[in-house]
């Protein structure tokens, strides 16, 4: 190390400093491994899957003889070589069989796996069999379900406070509508995939492309009738996640480890784009039926909503995520009377699954909606109905949530407000009102929303994680903790907390692939909340280690504990100043344990599903956007003019990442309402299952004025890591501001009488024929 | 004959016996190279995670192009330079200026795309000093992030070409006089034919060679830019066999014309023509500037879009509408016919066995023309159309004198709108007009619904560019014009 290291005044990569992405420099070298990078074991297998063709039947036959006779192939699994069960449930619910055996529930299902030499023949081969079935009737959409009394694959949910049965006619307005909400394929750039390398005895290694390395784990114990300690899960790097690698690498990670085990070679699942598509599944679409009684002046009385959701054949995550459609369906506002509920329907289709915001973003959008009936009902701007249902101060009397949380930090009005002023919304509205007036074919639309969005799992116990630090002799850090990292920074953000504690440069800490060996019982890097808990776990390993580093320098230098201090490298005992690496050397010789096992659960929290109530959130996380759009009422094409966002990280603990994950979360949220749409065809198959047919933004799809800002004003109130807040998910509903500018556009063809009613996606097509109906009112 | 492919990999020569004829350059560099910083993102070149530089000698001058190495065949590279991500940092691990803007500019979040927009964005920095945001956007329309939302990698583009190493430090710069040296050496002027167990790759010495390579194999697959033949591996993994590959053919790829048209070979890709077409007809210069992504258009020829028969080829309508005619060759001489009545029905076209699309000739718009050609898709760019419609119009005094529509999208072939045009035909060129022939859409076309649109949507569009097209023609352009000039 230079001398020059040891008399610096800063560290290199304190925390709330800007810093590069901890693998960016691989990243654009290419030299970053995905698992699919890494050297293959010898004697490597590659896996191909069988999927159903039916989307609903009874399977009578399955001839695999053609499969197993083609070149290249070494065995056929079918449910009889699962060892333990068969099942991939994440929720414990078992109705998620990793192969189908006499039923299968959605169109391509797996009924049978290959294992060949090469993914080529596997994949060929597996395109073989002959099945027959007896079909069954099916449904695929919320509308079939609800037609045919579909079942709930879990319970559904019910948030009320006050009596609104018997207020909805106290109001001076009442008003019913609908609204439908668009799913969403999550698209991570690196699709699903899975090693698994049998060990002695019962062991077994699997790589896996996950956010939930426990639960690979898991999964892998249960099919393999093995104990948890028998296997482990390694995970270095995602490419991409969403929220789609939280339960669905189960199937492949288990399909490798039981191939693995039982030809005793190392086997790899790599599913192509389209299997990938079609057997994962996606962002819930709903069907929001509300009733809302309001006053002239755009107050919120009461509101009953009910959301039902396409959840697919089997429960995964649909009961959070239909929980949190609820927990957000107040959006920013107080509701007097309030109830809620949800209705998580079974389809057969794939089994919808977590995607960034789980269910906040329906049940956000659909506030939202009700905020635009209202506007259009009273002829006011959207944001002056907004205004005037937003949560008031503490103790207003307007700040208990459906869920009966009070919300205890609000800085709404603060945010759009501020938001408001500085991106000129009410000279650029008017404008563009004037602009419509003479512009028969080109119309524009300019809307301002807000984000309030509750931080933490609303399943308490996940709300915990580990970490472990160690200090070798050199002064070099290894730092391990339960967090996965998907692209959103997670390893730089804790590796600073580390070097921050430390006072060493960030280069001395490094950073290590996510194993359940080193931090066990891990949650799913989800909920936004990465950062928030492993943050804290690592703080607290460092926190452990520094305390007895300065018990053994006070003893040994024969100071007060609090003469020994951490300056940037070097370490200061009285009057005597140390560079690290001498110090932790003496720290070994006088042995001094030197790692640490970190431990953090959020406290304050808990819920009651059943009764209602509680504080499932540890605080929220605030935001705005404005947005202006022009639409082309011949053609429904349109245009992203300009979005300005100003976003609430609390004291962000690296401003770049964080504007990253803002910038990101906003366009893959406009990808989500405007050009991504998910079709199922009659005969209940995805026919949108690849980037030529699925269409997520482009560079070119990006406002073309784009200001993003973090309110740098804000500081978490609770004691969160360096007062930071949670950013993953938040950004992602900055985006509704481009629908409801839409809407506005669409609105003006008939003089922003009538609500729009634009549904999610707006695709050019929903925009065009919007504005075809508005014209006939 | 001979019976080798040579091309050269970033610094080494490469010298195939042996390959399957359909084997995808990606697969080869991941598989066989263990060269693994070219990602597979969706094999079908939509996400541009794997894209590599080709480069080649085009009249003596070597000219690199980005391409989608997971549809491009390896039979397809003899005299070719191939240069993935690993090539462009120093040996000491010095990034290159391209990499370092993405670094610097926080460009990457998961990583995953991030070699392949490097890839891309080192093309615009070896032809483009000081891309303008335009330009940006237009050479990462096959480029897929999902993390960023490319906010910082338009700023990494930007801040780039701010960085000129010295000559010696980019690789391609450093060693250009010895590539050059090397391709000539590799160029075949022999048919290359390599036999495999049961499957032959051919490529051709020159276009009379292709004549008889076709005729003694009338059921051969024709690839040129392997944009459509590269997905019918890829994901309905046929075998094809024998695979002829043209894309090397420099007869193919002439451009020329006279007083009255435009003559493109049939092996011109899409970004050979851009220049031409944006210069002589500007509409069909900006229709280009939409179809697939860079990496796309650099591989796809304007032939390969009138062989493959799609209903929804964008570049037919525009054609059509323009009286395009299509030249066909066989061993038996060639044949001129309309570029219509090429298109015989979905799936059909009049081509007969050993015949190959040789060149196709494009009349020039009149002066007093008004031209227009309208693509609507989901997504605006790197989309496949939901319907594609082209409007040619002459007038004499105040009336229609000639006029012709096709569209894509709307019918099992590109079609021409006959009740339409009848409609028109001779009447004043007014609203009216126009009002009036909207229903002659209905007899003209019963378009299907898909994914990428509904019958209603794609009926009822279609009669509203006919309004559109009225518009612009007649003084209410400016107003609209804005929002076509930047949708470009």
């Amino acid at each position: 190390m230079d001398k020059a290291t040891f008399t610096s005044a800063a560290i290199k990569g304190p925390m709330h400093q800007s810093l590069r992405h901890d693998s960016a420099h691989k990243h654009v070298a290419g030299s970053a491994d995905y698992i699919d990078d890494i050297p293959e074991p010898a004697g490597l297998l590659h896996g191909g899957l069988g999927l159903a063709d039916r989307a609903h039947a009874e399977i009578i036959s399955i001839d695999l003889s053609a499969v197993k006779a083609y070149p290249g192939v070494v065995a056929v699994l079918t449910a009889d070589d699962i060892p333990g069960t068969n099942d991939v449930s994440s929720g414990g619910r078992h109705d998620e069989p990793l192969i189908a055996t006499t039923k299968v529930e959605f169109h391509g299902q797996i009924i049978f796996a290959v294992i060949a030499e090469t993914r080529d023949a596997a994949r060929k081969a597996a395109r073989l069999a002959t099945v027959e079935y007896r079909d069954l009737p099916f449904w695929t959409d919320i509308d079939g379900a609800l037609n045919n009394g579909a079942p709930l694959v879990t319970p559904g949910m019910v948030l009320k406070r006050g009596t609104p049965e018997s207020e909805m006619d106290k109001a001076q307005h009442r008003l019913q509508s609908s609204m439908r909400i668009g799913g969403q394929e999550h698209f991570y750039l690196e699709s699903q995939i899975a090693m698994a390398i049998p060990g002695e005895d019962e062991d077994v290694t699997v790589w896996s492309s996950t956010q939930h390395p426990s639960e690979i784990q898991h999964i892998v114990g249960h099919v393999l009738n093995i104990p948890s300690h028998a296997v482990t899960v390694n995970t270095r790097r995602m490419g991409g996640g969403f929220g789609g690698k939280e339960t669905q690498g189960n199937q492949f990670a288990a399909l490798a480890a039981i191939a693995a085990k039982k030809l005793n070679r190392a086997v790899k699942f790599r599913p192509d784009r389209d299997e990938d598509m079609s057997i994962t599944g996606k962002r819930h679409d709903f069907k929001m039926d509300f009733d809302v009684a309001f006053n002239s002046d755009g107050r919120i009385h009461a509101v009953q909503a009910n959301f039902a959701a396409r959840c697919g054949y089997s429960s995964d995550l649909s009961g959070p995520v239909t929980d949190r459609a609820l927990f957000h369906a107040d959006s920013s506002y107080f509701y007097p009377h309030v109830k809620l509920t949800s209705q998580p329907l079974k389809t057969h289709t794939v089994s919808n699954t977590a995607y960034r915001g789980f269910g906040g973003p329906q049940g956000m959008l659909g506030a939202e909606r009700v905020i635009e009936e209202i506007a259009y009902t009273l002829g006011k701007d959207p944001l002056d109905v907004r205004k005037a249902n937003f949560y008031g101060e503490l103790g207003s009397g307007r700040d208990v949530t459906p869920y009966h949380q009070t919300v205890e930090d609000n800085i709404i009005a603060r945010v759009v407000g501020e938001l408001e002023t500085s991106c000129y919304y009410q000279a650029r509205r008017k404008a563009i009102i004037e602009f419509n007036k003479t512009s028969p074919v080109i119309k524009k639309g300019i809307a301002l929303t807000p984000v309030k969005f509750g931080i933490s799992f609303t399943m308490t116990a996940f709300n915990q994680a580990g970490a472990l630090v160690h200090i070798y002799q050199d002064g070099s850090i290894h730092l391990n903790h339960g967090g996965t990292e998907m692209g959103q920074g997670l390893y730089t953000k804790v590796a600073q907390v580390v070097a921050d504690a430390f006072q060493v440069d960030i280069d001395v800490v490094k950073i290590t692939a996510t194993t359940t060996g080193k931090v066990p019982n891990t949650s799913a890097t989800a909920a936004s909340s990465g950062t928030d808990l492993n943050g804290m776990a690592a703080f607290d390993a460092a926190r452990q280690i520094k305390e007895r580093l300065v018990a053994f320098a006070a003893e040994k230098w024969g100071v007060a504990a609090a003469d020994v201090r951490f300056l940037p490298n070097r370490v200061q005992v009285g009057a005597e100043t140390i560079p690290f690496p001498d110090f932790i050397k003496q720290a070994y010789f006088a042995r001094v344990q030197l790692s640490a096992a970190g431990f953090y659960k959020t406290p304050k929290i808990h819920w009651n599903r059943e009764t209602g109530r509680g504080t499932p959130f540890y605080y929220y996380a605030y935001g705005a956007a404005c947005t202006e759009v022009s639409i082309d009422t011949l053609t429904g094409e349109y245009l992203m003019d300009r979005t300005d966002i100003l976003h609430d990280v609390g004291k962000s603990l690296n401003p770049a990442i964080d504007i990253g994950q803002i910038e990101g979360g906003f366009v893959q949220g406009m990808g989500w309402l405007t050009t991504e749409e998910l079709w199922w065809d009659g005969k209940g198959r995805l026919r949108t299952h690849a980037p030529s047919t699925y269409k997520i933004p482009l560079a070119s799809d990006r406002p073309k004025i784009f200001n993003v800002k973090l309110a740098d004003w804000a500081e978490n109130t609770e004691l969160t890591i360096g007062r930071s807040k949670a950013v993953g998910e938040p950004p992602f509903m900055l985006a509704i501001s481009v629908l409801e500018a839409l809407s506005m556009a669409v609105a003006s063809v008939a003089d922003y009488r009538h609500c729009p009613r634009l549904d999610a996606p707006a695709t050019p097509e929903r925009v065009l024929m919007a504005v075809e109906r508005l014209k006939t009112l | 004959m001979t019976n080798r492919i040579r091309f050269l990999l970033n610094d080494q020569e490469v010298s195939l016996s042996s390959i399957d004829p359909t084997a995808t350059l990606l697969d080869y560099l991941r598989l066989s190279r263990r060269l693994t910083g070219s990602k597979e993102g969706c094999a079908e070149g939509d996400c541009g995670a794997c894209t590599v530089l080709v480069g080649r000698l085009v009249k003596d001058q070597l000219v690199y192009e980005s391409v989608n190495a997971c549809i491009r065949f390896v039979g397809s590279l003899n005299a070719c330079h191939v240069v993935t991500v690993e090539h462009l940092a120093a040996k000491d691990g010095t990034l290159h200026p391209v990499q370092q803007a993405m670094v610097d500019c926080h460009g990457s979040q998961c990583g995953f795309c991030t070699p392949g927009f490097i890839m891309s964005l080192y093309g615009l920095w070896l032809t483009n000093a000081a891309p303008s945001r335009a330009e940006i956007e237009r050479a990462l329309q096959g480029n897929l992030c999902r993390c960023t939302g490319y906010e910082p990698i338009i700023k990494a583009a930007e801040q780039m070409g701010q960085t000129r190493p010295s000559a010696l430090f980019d690789p391609l710069a450093r060693e250009r006089e010895k590539i050059i040296a090397a391709l000539n050496a590799m160029t075949s002027t022999d048919t290359i034919v390599l036999e495999g167990d049961d499957r032959t790759l051919i490529v051709p010495a020159n276009v009379e060679a292709l004549a008889n390579t076709l005729a003694a194999h009338p059921k051969a697959t024709i690839v040129a830019g392997a944009t459509d033949v590269g997905l019918w591996v890829t994901k309905q993994m046929r075998v094809l066999n024998p695979v002829v590959f043209i894309n090397h053919l420099s007869e193919l790829q002439d451009i020329g014309g006279d007083e009255v048209g435009i003559t493109f070979g049939a092996g011109v890709s899409y970004s050979a023509a851009f220049e031409r077409l944006r210069a002589e007809i500007p509409a069909f210069g900006r229709l280009i500037e939409r179809i697939g992504g860079q990496q796309v258009r650099n591989m796809g020829t304007i032939g390969g879009n009138i062989a493959n028969g799609s209903p929804i080829g964008d570049t037919p309508p525009a054609l059509i509408t323009l009286g395009a005619t299509v030249t066909l060759r066989s061993v038996s001489g060639t044949r001129t016919l309309l570029l219509e009545d090429f298109f015989i029905e979905y799936g059909k076209q009049d081509r007969k066995p050993g015949e190959f699309v040789e060149r196709i000739f494009v009349p020039r718009p009149k002066a007093s023309s008004h031209f227009a050609i309208y693509k609507i898709s989901k997504r605006r760019d790197e989309d496949i159309s939901a319907l594609c419609g082209a409007f040619y119009l002459e007038t004499e005094g105040a009336c229609v004198s000639n006029v012709r529509i096709a569209f894509g999208g709307m019918a099992g072939t590109p079609k021409r709108a006959n009740a339409v045009e009848a409609a028109l035909m001779g009447k004043p060129w007014s609203e009216e007009t126009v009002q009036a022939a909207r229903d002659a859409f209905d007899a003209d076309y019963q378009p299907l619904s898909d994914w990428r649109a509904t019958a209603e949507y794609r009926q009822l569009t279609a009669k509203n560019l006919a309004t559109r097209f009225y518009l612009e023609t007649s003084g209410h352009g400016q107003e609209l014009q804005r929002f076509a000039m930047e949708a470009v």
